[in-house]
Formats: structure tokens, sequence, C-alpha cells
């Protein structure tokens, strides 16, 4: 029983397979608020009721999943103390701290002001209700940065004492876990991969649409905004992800010398695209590789010398002591390439899509027009899949660490929760978030369906009382 | 003061915020089929707590999260230590929360009466064992040398637990009743105001006998005076809050009962202090005010930003119930679906 029942595996899938499933929901709340309030804007700007209708069509969108982000989201904190027990004796002293500011400055903000944005439409002056919408969204990004600082900690504590007499960390320096190199970088690179899933969706949606001839002026307005949302953000995850990069190099040589299954510190490292070879990536068959990239993403230079993983192994072994210091090198490297690939490909897609949709494109064939509309509802999922493989790859390259140098994961979980219980736990959130997901997917795909809500110029002026106040 | 007790002290007023708003939250809830004859009389219902059940549950995040940066030692042993109740809670909590969301997305009656049942169980189960946990904190759980906790959930559900969860119940479903009698208006309305009569007296006497318990299980403890005060000033509250609803005055009624809840969580508070958590096992194992806190340095900063954010929240969080202050009836929900 005991065997079968391994309170440390279930504990991790469990946390793992929660946080994922969490992150498919944030990054659109935090997206689709942005897009809701460009076009909400929009519309107080220019008084043109198309942009009333797509503030209406993707805020609905937006209510259908924010539920979801927030009842998932308790989970997260609340797992913490349940599975992780000794792990928030050993660090609460330093993440209690950003996670509680995440719930004083952010999440009561973000909470109160979806309540004012939905069911305030016609309580509230116009000018205060967009503020509402952009209260939501500031106050959205403002939580992902806390619980960001938090996570970077893990990956490079900084700013911290360790307490012999209590055996744990205490903060010494506040400002330096918020200003952490690794939450600099991860920060925009997160929240700007988060528009991309938005602004993907909201291509899906306008293109679906548009395949019908319907609505069509605007859900012209929507592919337009929706792709060169994709493409921009796109350019900013680049950027963001480069810094990121140097960041852990820095704090984390393993994690590069994992990302690429580099088992020898050489100098100008190629970076390989693809791999034939063992599991474990140690002896390859077959690659395609660029010359020098790994150097130049790891140093900037051309010829830098990236550490393997056998030296930073012998590294670790004389510093903490025996054990195996790798993640496992398959999923670090397949996820690697996947979070990268998935997004250059959805960027690649939207900038296609630009070019073909310009004023000056000339006429297509319906045939070839309908399967460019299938490729953009397809393809919205894939910035979405390339954050959950970037998440794997962040947090599975940590490992054996749970906080860097300082606590390795099997010590941190609960020594009090038996097997059967985390089993138990973890069979019920499986079987309700799988029920969840299939029952929002359905309702989210309705909304998109039924459009735009129909809206005359001049009607919105003088909406009929409370009927917009009754939401549920 | 120590900064520990402040400390303390700002646990016990985000759980007491905790309490008293999503408590409304879920008396309305449990309240659907002692109030709701049909679909539209259960969307008033919900609606009057549409715009803020979010933000009140946004309290037990905060609430949750202070507990970990300022008592970290708490926060682990009680939350591993409560892992299967915790559990049930956020079950709980998850459908409450999305069924608000989905019960309005497609008309057919079975759909809605699907997510109906489970805002209702949503919404006692939270109450119910919020209140059989906090009821064991006070009452002592076993607890080791090193602050691990072993108990079992039927372990919990002692006579003490079970009443405690059975207070908390009642409570919040005559908090919930009361607000719906203050925020709509018509049939809905009447009917609140005379199912809060109906529970009221047994409501009194079951919150009264487990605060009578709570007082008779610290005689012995030196400020047991305060003790007496925060219960006396609850029951009393309690009684008022009867005596409001009797004669309509539900502003008055519902202020009462938000007072009731709060000096009933401050009881319980108060009758811990100054330990957190004690221990049934060994004195050794008592988690205190002193040796499940935080450092100096994390109390001091985080001080700060609570006194910083705390009142912000108040105002903003005020001006949110200002804003959607207006009765809700029948005649507001729309007959079609939208």
């Amino acid at each position: 029983m005991e065997e079968f029942f391994d309170p440390l595996a279930l504990a991790r899938w469990q946390f793992g397979l929660t946080t994922l499933y969490h992150f498919i929901f944030v990054p659109l709340t935090i997206g689709m608020a942005l897009m809701a309030a460009i076009m909400q804007t929009a519309w107080y700007r220019t008084h043109d009721v198309k942009y009333l209708r797509l503030t209406r069509l993707f805020g609905k969108i937006f209510l259908i999943n924010f539920a979801m982000g927030v009842v998932t989201g308790i989970v997260q904190e609340f797992q913490f103390g349940m599975n992780w027990s000794e792990y928030s004796r050993f660090v609460g002293d330093v993440f209690g701290a950003p996670l509680a500011i995440e719930g004083l400055a952010a999440f009561f903000l973000e909470a109160t002001f979806i309540g004012l944005w939905i069911f305030g439409w016609d309580k509230l002056p116009r000018l205060a209700h967009l503020m509402s919408i952009w209260m939501v969204f500031f106050a959205s990004a403002m939580s992902a940065y806390f619980i960001l600082a938090a996570n970077a900690f893990m990956q490079n504590p900084v700013g911290y004492t360790m307490n012999t007499e209590r055996g744990r960390a205490e903060l010494t320096s506040l400002w330096e876990v918020l200003s952490n190199p690794v939450v600099l970088a991860a920060f925009p690179h997160t929240i700007l991969a988060a528009i991309m899933f938005a602004a993907t969706v909201m291509i899906a949606v306008a293109a679906w649409h548009l395949r019908r001839n319907q609505h069509l002026e605007t859900m012209r307005t929507a592919l337009k905004a929706g792709l060169w949302t994709n493409v921009l953000a796109f350019m900013g995850v680049g950027l963001s992800g480069d810094q990121l990069s140097l960041a852990m190099v820095d704090a984390q040589p393993m994690k590069m010398a994992a990302a690429e299954g580099l088992y020898e510190t050489t100098n100008a490292a190629s970076f390989s695209i693809f791999t034939l070879g063992t599991p474990d990536g140690a002896s390859e068959l077959f690659s395609i590789r660029i010359p020098h990239l790994l150097s130049l993403l790891s140093t900037h230079t051309m010829n830098g010398e990236v550490e393997g993983i056998n030296d930073l192994q012998a590294q670790y072994v004389t510093q903490f002591g025996p054990g195996d210091y790798s993640p496992i090198i398959w999923i670090t490297y397949w996820a690697f390439r996947w979070m990268i690939g998935l997004g250059v490909f959805s960027a690649l897609v939207s900038l296609v899509m630009l070019w073909m949709t310009r004023a000056k494109a000339p006429q297509r064939s319906a045939l070839v027009q309908d399967r460019l509309w299938r490729v953009l509802i397809w393809t919205a999922p894939l910035p979405m899949m390339a954050s959950l493989v970037g998440w794997v790859f962040t947090e599975m390259g940590r490992q054996p660490w749970i906080v860097f140098g300082l606590m390795k994961t099997e010590a941190a979980v609960s020594p009090n929760v038996a097997g059967w219980q985390v089993a138990l736990s973890l069979a019920a959130f499986t079987a309700i978030y799988g029920t969840l997901a299939v029952v929002e997917f359905k309702l989210i795909r309705k909304a998109a369906q039924e459009g735009p809500p129909e809206i005359s110029q001049g009607e919105d002026d003088h909406a009929e009382p409370d009927s917009l106040a009754i939401v549920y | 003061m120590d900064i520990e007790q402040i400390w303390f002290a700002l646990v016990a007023f985000f759980f007491i915020g905790y309490f008293v708003l999503d408590g409304f939250d879920f008396g309305v809830g449990m309240a659907l089929p002692l109030l709701g004859r049909d679909d539209t009389d259960r969307r008033v219902m919900i609606n009057t707590i549409g715009p803020v059940w979010d933000l009140n549950e946004t309290w037990v995040i905060v609430a949750g999260a202070v507990l970990f940066a300022a008592f970290p030692e708490w926060y682990a042993s009680l939350f591993s230590g409560f892992y299967l109740p915790l559990l049930l809670i956020l079950l709980a909590l998850i459908l409450r929360g999305v069924s608000f969301e989905y019960r309005h997305q497609r008309r057919e009656p079975q759909w809605a009466a699907r997510f109906d049942l489970m805002i209702i169980i949503g919404s006692f189960l939270p109450a119910f064992l919020w209140g059989v946990a906090f009821a064991n904190i006070v009452r002592g759980v076993p607890m080791d040398a090193d602050h691990q906790v072993s108990i079992s959930l039927f372990g919990l559900l002692n006579p003490y637990g079970l009443l405690g969860g059975l207070t908390l119940v009642l409570l919040c479903l005559v908090h919930g009743m009361i607000f719906i009698a203050l925020k709509t208006e018509g049939e809905i309305r009447a009917r609140a105001r005379a199912m809060i009569l109906r529970f009221m007296l047994p409501t009194i006497a079951v919150a009264a006998t487990f605060l009578f318990w709570t007082v008779l299980m610290h005689i012995q403890v030196p400020h047991l005076i305060w003790i007496i005060a925060l219960a006396g000033l609850a029951a009393g509250s309690l009684i008022a809050a009867g005596l409001f609803s009797l004669r309509g005055r539900e502003g008055f009624a519902f202020t009462a009962m938000a007072l009731t809840i709060a000096a009933a969580v401050a009881t319980l508070f108060v009758s811990l202090f100054p330990n957190v958590m004690p221990s049934t096992t060994t004195p050794a194992g008592t988690l205190t005010i002193v040796n499940a806190s935080s450092s100096e340095y994390t109390l001091g900063v985080m001080l700060w930003v609570a006194l910083i954010t705390t009142p912000l929240v108040i105002g903003y969080q005020a001006w949110t119930y200002w804003v959607f202050r207006r009765r809700l009836s029948r005649d507001h929900i729309p007959a079609a679906a939208h």
C-alpha cells in the first residue's frame, strides 16, 4: 500500500496538474481583460458601436473564464500548507510575504472591480466603468508580478538569511525578493505570453464568424486587433525570454544545460532543434543543429563557455554532498523546444495572415480562404500550450530542488498527510477539473459562436435600466 | 503591544471579514430551497450577491496568505493537519463559484437545477466545515513536539466541533436571509422575513450553547473576562438582530447580525490567545504567537503593507456595496435568455 500511494510522487503530480490547469484560465483572464479594456476604450473614444459589441462579446467570454481562474487559484494557495507543510515552514517567512501582498494589493482590487465592471454597466458613469476594466487588468498583472516574485525565489533565492536555530530561511530584504533578476524577466515573458493567448482566441472567434460571412465589420476589426497583438506580444515574449535565459544561466546553470542536454562543458556550443537518441539524451543518433546558438543564448557571445551537466553535477556533489542534481533531461530538453516552437509558430501564422489580409491582397479562391480561416481557428491554443510546457520546463528543470540550493523537493512534502489522502484529493481534483474543463469549453464556444450582441448606434446611450445589472 | 500580537489581531481581522462577508453569501446559497419558489426567485436571490460574492470570497484567500506570511508554522500545521476538511471546503468552493457563472448560461430547467444543488451544497459545506475546523483549533488537536498534527476527519467531528459547525451554518443562514430581506422587495422579501423569525430561536439556542461551552472551556484563562465580554456581545447582538427582524428594521438587523458573527469569531480567537493552536498531546507541541510567527523583519515590513492596503481595500469595497445598494425584485429579471 505505502509503495503504491507514494505521498511525495502524488503530491507532485497534484501540484503539477492543478497548477497547469490553473494556468489555462489565468492567461486568458489577464489577456482578455486587456482586450476588453482596449475595445471599451476604443468605444469610449470613438462612440463606434462595433467596439461596444466586441467589448460585450469578449467580456462574456472573460466572465465565463474568470470564475475558473478564481476557484482554481484558491486550491493553489491552500496546497502549500496542505501538501507542502515542510516547505511552508522552511520558507514561509520569505515566500509568504509576496503571497500576502498579492492578496492585499492585487486580489482584492481585481475581485472588486470585476464585480463593478460586470454588474455596473448602467450603474457607473462611463469613464468610471471603463476604468473598472482597466483596474481589473492592472490588478491581475500585479498579482502575476507578486506570484512570479515568489516563484523567482524558488529559482534564485535572494534577500534572505538562514536561521539555523529555527531551521528556516528568513527574509532580510523584501526589495531584493521583489527585484529578483528572475522575476524582472519572467514577468514580461509570462504576461506577454498570456496576451498572445487572448489574442489567438480573439482571432479564432473572428475567423469562425468570417468563415460564415457574418458580423463582417466587427469581426474584421477583431481579427486585425488580434493578429497585431499576437505578433507584437510575441516580439516581447522573445526579448524577455532571452533575458530570462541569461538570468537562468546565472542562477541555475544546470537548467540551461538540461535544456540542451549538454553533458560536457563546451565553448561555442550549438543548439539542436531536433535530436534522436537515448531517452536521457546522453548519446544521440541524429540531430539538426544551429552552431553557436546555445553559447549566444547563454552568454550573448558567439563562443562563450556553457557549463555541461557532468561538470555541474560534480560541482554540486562537492557543494551539497552526494546525490543526483540533474533534472529529467528528456523532459527539459523537449519542453524547452516545444515552448519556443509553439510560440514561434503561432506568431508566424499571425504574421502570414496579416500579409494575406492586407488591403491590397489579391482575391483568393473560396477554398483557400476557407482553409485559412480553419488554420486560424485551430491554432488558437498554441500560445497556451507553449505557456504550459514553459512552466513544465521551469519547474521540472529546477528539480531535485524545491528552492534551488536550499531545500530538496523530497524534504518539502507534508509528513503527516498519508498517501491515500493525497491519492483521494488528486482523484477528486482530476474528476472535477476534467468535468469543468468540458463544460467551460462548451460554454465559451457557445458564447463565441453566438457572436456580438446586436446593439444599434445610439441605442447604447439610453440602455434599459437594470437589464444589464442582472447577469446571473 | 508586541508585533506578534498585532499580527494575531490582523489574522483574526481577515477571518472575521471573511465570515461576515462570505457568511451571507453562504446563507443566500443555503436559503435557495427555503425562499425560492421558482427559477425567477432563485435568480433574484443569486443576483443580490452577484457583484460581491467574488470579493467576499477573496477574504479567505487573503486570510490564508496573511496567515502564511505572519505565522508560517501555524499555517503549515493547520493546513496539513486538517487536510480532508480543507479539501472538502476547496471542492465545495469550486462548485459554488462556477455554478454562479454557469447556471444562467442555459435556460433548460434541469441545467439550472443541477447548479442550484451545487450552490446549496457549496454554501453549506464550507460554512459547516469552517465551523468544525475553528472549534477544533480552539479545543486543541493532537500535535507532537515538531508541530505535526495527527487527527482524522472523524476525530474532528467531536461534539464541540459539530456544535461549532452547526452554529456557523445557522448564523450564516440567518445572516443570508436577512441580507435577502434587505436587498429584495416583494414576495421574496416577505418570505425571507417570515423565515428569519422561524430560524431565529433555534439559532439563538445553538449559538448560545456553543458560546457558553467555549467560555466554560477557558474558565481558568487569565483574560476570561474578555472572552465572556465577546461571547456576551455575540449573543446580545444576535438577540438584537432577532428583535430588529421582528420589527422589520432590515438594515439594523443586518448590522447586528454582522456584529454577531464578528464577535463570535473574535471570541474564538481571544480564547486561543496567546496560543494559536494548542496541542492535546504534549505542551511542547502547542503553537503560540511566538513560536509560530515569522521574523521581526517580515512582520515589520508586512505590517506597513497591511496598514497601507487595508484601509484602501475597505474603502473601495464599501464603495462597491454603495454602488449596488438598490433592492432587486422579480420585475428586474428579464424573461428571455440573454
